[in-house]
């Protein structure tokens, strides 16, 4: 880095502007940007931005968040998977089987459901090493199997598609809070009292807080951000990702063990699509067969947006967090903006669009790529 | 240029007559409907259709919102987005009430009158602390339709559940034998959705009780089998036939004479009547004193022309 006059481009001095500006998460961060002025502009007296709908897009955000991390590392490794929706809806069901109708604890069901779920992952990366198929057709299987067996399993059962009563199951609970339960209630409280967050006007929680305390999900949406970042930049493990990802041939030449972080990574994406349904299913009660439609999807729009390659070999979880955190703020903020319910999809397919062209035009306006 | 300005106001005065008669010197009113059906479900188009036209003709703002693959967990967080936008009322679904309860009460309780549409009882309705509830409770609807077939001459009935999983399904039947007087006894066949197996169940049946008069079906799946039934034995329109919920083979059967009546459960009142008592509420702080029955809204060979000008926008 000292000697500037080299002509060797590898070790090439570059500013340090331009390079803080090299990350992939920049188009991210952009879009953020333009959408929080969007939506300032356009929905700023519609109680979006009130206490209550700050969590409401928070929520929504952290929701998207969970899925993406797991996406975002499995999408740099070079693989897809498409099973996470109906690994939201299957895990959901899997507690409530265990939990309900077997009655076990719901610690025991919650972590069994675990050791399922991340197996079924494993299973998944297995498949997809052993058979050299790509995983967008493996992971397209279990898309159906999962979601046929969520389907059939409650209804042999219960006769029904809807699981209910897990809050009460899980009164008590020393597990169920680290998914369902909310922190910094007495925080919020204060909150309330001193009039920064409004109170219920009626009803038995008079005077509590409207938002009364942040939610797990939002607390494990930023724990896994933030494992999945230190991950990536900060470890070996992070560098055999990209390289699994960029030229899987390259880096097993060069020594990296690339099945095994495939597989691992199928097992974290399967872990987060776990703790999306455990949260899910701990905050409402009930597990529904059709829990969890179509996330896939939106898990890797998300990743997407913030900067991924489809591709794989490229990309950041914190970009992915910047996508989900856009893509949660759009889909709510249509609603508060008062968008005709049947343009909705329409204003946000073309916001989705333009943040990945965004995205794309300033990635390669910094790095000088063609 | 004045001149046409007056006659333009003239104009303008003349065509929001009736919307500002009502609306004359009130703040505007905004509500939210909020549906469990994704967005492949046409049958919610009726609800559209159904707010749209009570909006314009209450003058207030309505919207529509539903989760667009149907997954409840997601219409749960558009009712709490809902509720942090601060409308003056959310009509919306109970689809489920463990999901739902949380968010809506949460509504209510800041302030917000909620009205349960379609799905939910009124016994929910009441617990979440909604105004009211509009839409038609099974047993109800039952009772209703045994009451109009005793009237009929029905003496000894047969009710073709084919949905025996789903206890509120069968509140109908038991509606049904209390409106008629008589015992439900095991005149309710657990027929399963097999349409040749419920033709054959019901063609024994009535082969090994000659004296049944009645015939109650709960839908298209149990309906058409039975029609098919009858027609076999010789029996279309001898024997009284009311089936619930209208479809294409229903209609024809109406037509024909096979079919006394189909029950419909009137969606279009389940969307329109809730903004007209939210309306109400909020201006003049009137509320009708129960729940609102929907249905049974019983569909002759006489309505038939209404239900087949206006199916798919009204009905």
């Amino acid at each position: 880095m000292a000697d500037t006059a080299t002509t060797d481009e590898r070790v090439k001095e570059m500013s340090r502007l331009r390079l803080s500006l090299m990350r992939p998460e920049l188009g991210g961060m952009v879009g953020t940007v333009a959408v929080f002025v969007f939506f300032l502009l356009f929905a700023y007296d519609s109680g979006m931005f009130a206490a209550q709908g700050i969590m409401n897009w928070s929520i929504v955000s952290a929701q998207f968040m969970i899925i993406a991390v797991g996406a975002c590392l499995l999408m740099i490794a070079g693989e897809f998977d498409l099973s996470v929706g109906s690994m939201i809806g299957f895990a959901g069901m899997m507690i409530a089987v265990f939990g309900i109708v077997l009655d076990l604890p719901m610690w025991i069901a919650i972590l069994i459901t675990f050791v399922i779920c991340v197996s079924l992952g494993a299973l998944n990366g297995f498949i997809v090493i052993r058979t050299g198929l790509p995983s967008f057709i493996v992971t397209l299987a279990f898309l159906f199997i999962l979601r046929g067996f969520t389907i059939y399993i409650p209804q042999t059962v219960e006769n029904k598609t809807i699981i209910g009563g897990i809050r009460d199951a899980a009164e008590g609970d020393w597990l169920a809070p680290v998914f369902g339960g909310k922190i910094f209630t007495g925080f919020f409280q204060w909150l309330g009292d001193i009039g920064v967050v409004g109170v219920f006007e009626r009803g038995s929680r008079e005077g509590q807080p409207v938002v009364d305390g942040l939610p797990m999900l939002i607390v494990w949406a930023l724990l896994l951000v933030a494992f999945g970042h230190i991950l990536l930049t900060r470890t070996r493990f992070g560098n055999w990702v990209f390289a699994a990802g960029g030229d899987a041939e390259a880096a097993r030449n060069s020594g990296v063990p690339v099945n095994r972080v495939k597989v691992l990574m199928f097992m974290f994406t399967a872990f987060c699509a776990t703790v999306f349904a455990t949260c899910q299913v701990m905050e409402f009660g009930s597990a529904g067969a059709d829990r969890g439609l179509l996330k896939e999807f939106e898990a890797i729009i998300a990743v997407v947006i913030g900067g991924a390659l489809l591709t794989g070999g490229y990309g950041s979880v914190i970009g992915a967090a910047l996508g989900a955190l856009i893509f949660g703020v759009v889909q709510q903020g249509l609603f508060f903006a008062g968008v005709e319910s049947s343009l909705f999809r329409v204003f946000l397919g073309i916001i989705l669009l333009g943040a990945v062209v965004l995205n794309t035009y300033i990635r390669r306006m910094i790095t000088g790529e063609r | 240029m004045k001149q046409m300005i007056a006659s333009l106001a003239i104009g303008a005065a003349i065509i929001s007559a009736p919307v500002a008669a009502t609306a004359a010197g009130h703040e505007e009113l905004n509500y939210v409907l909020v549906s469990h059906a994704p967005d492949s479900d046409t049958w919610w188009n009726t609800i559209k259709n159904g707010i749209a036209l009570a909006g314009e003709q209450v003058g207030v703002n309505v919207e529509y919102r539903n989760p667009p693959t149907g997954d409840i967990a997601d219409m749960a967080r558009i009712i709490e987005q809902a509720t942090a936008s601060a409308p003056d009322g959310i009509i919306t679904t109970l689809a489920d009430f463990d999901v739902l309860q949380g968010p809506i009460s949460n509504a209510v309780d800041q302030g917000i009158d909620v009205i349960i549409m379609n799905t939910g009882t009124p016994e929910q309705a009441r617990e979440v602390g909604a105004l009211m509830y509009v839409g038609q409770p099974e047993y109800d609807a039952g009772l209703a339709a045994g009451m109009r077939a005793k009237g009929e001459g029905v003496t000894n009935f047969l009710c073709v559940n084919h949905a025996i999983q789903q206890p509120t399904v069968g509140e109908r039947c038991r509606g049904y034998a209390d409106g008629l007087g008589i015992e439900l006894g095991n005149a309710m066949m657990d027929s399963g959705t097999d349409p040749s197996e419920i033709k054959n169940k019901v063609m024994a049946y009535l082969s090994a009780n000659p004296d049944v008069d009645g015939i109650l079906t709960l839908g298209p799946v149990s309906a058409d089998p039975t029609i098919a039934a009858l027609d076999e034995m010789g029996l279309s329109g001898e024997i009284h036939f009311g089936t619930f919920d209208l479809g294409e083979e229903i209609v024809k059967a109406i037509k024909s004479g096979t079919i006394n009546w189909g029950i419909d459960q009137q969606p279009f009142l389940q969307a329109y009547l809730p903004v007209v008592v939210l309306a109400n509420w909020d201006r003049y702080g009137v509320l009708p004193g129960n729940n609102i029955n929907s249905g049974p809204g019983f569909v002759t060979a006489d309505g038939l022309e209404k239900v087949e000008e206006f199916a798919g926008e009204y009905r």
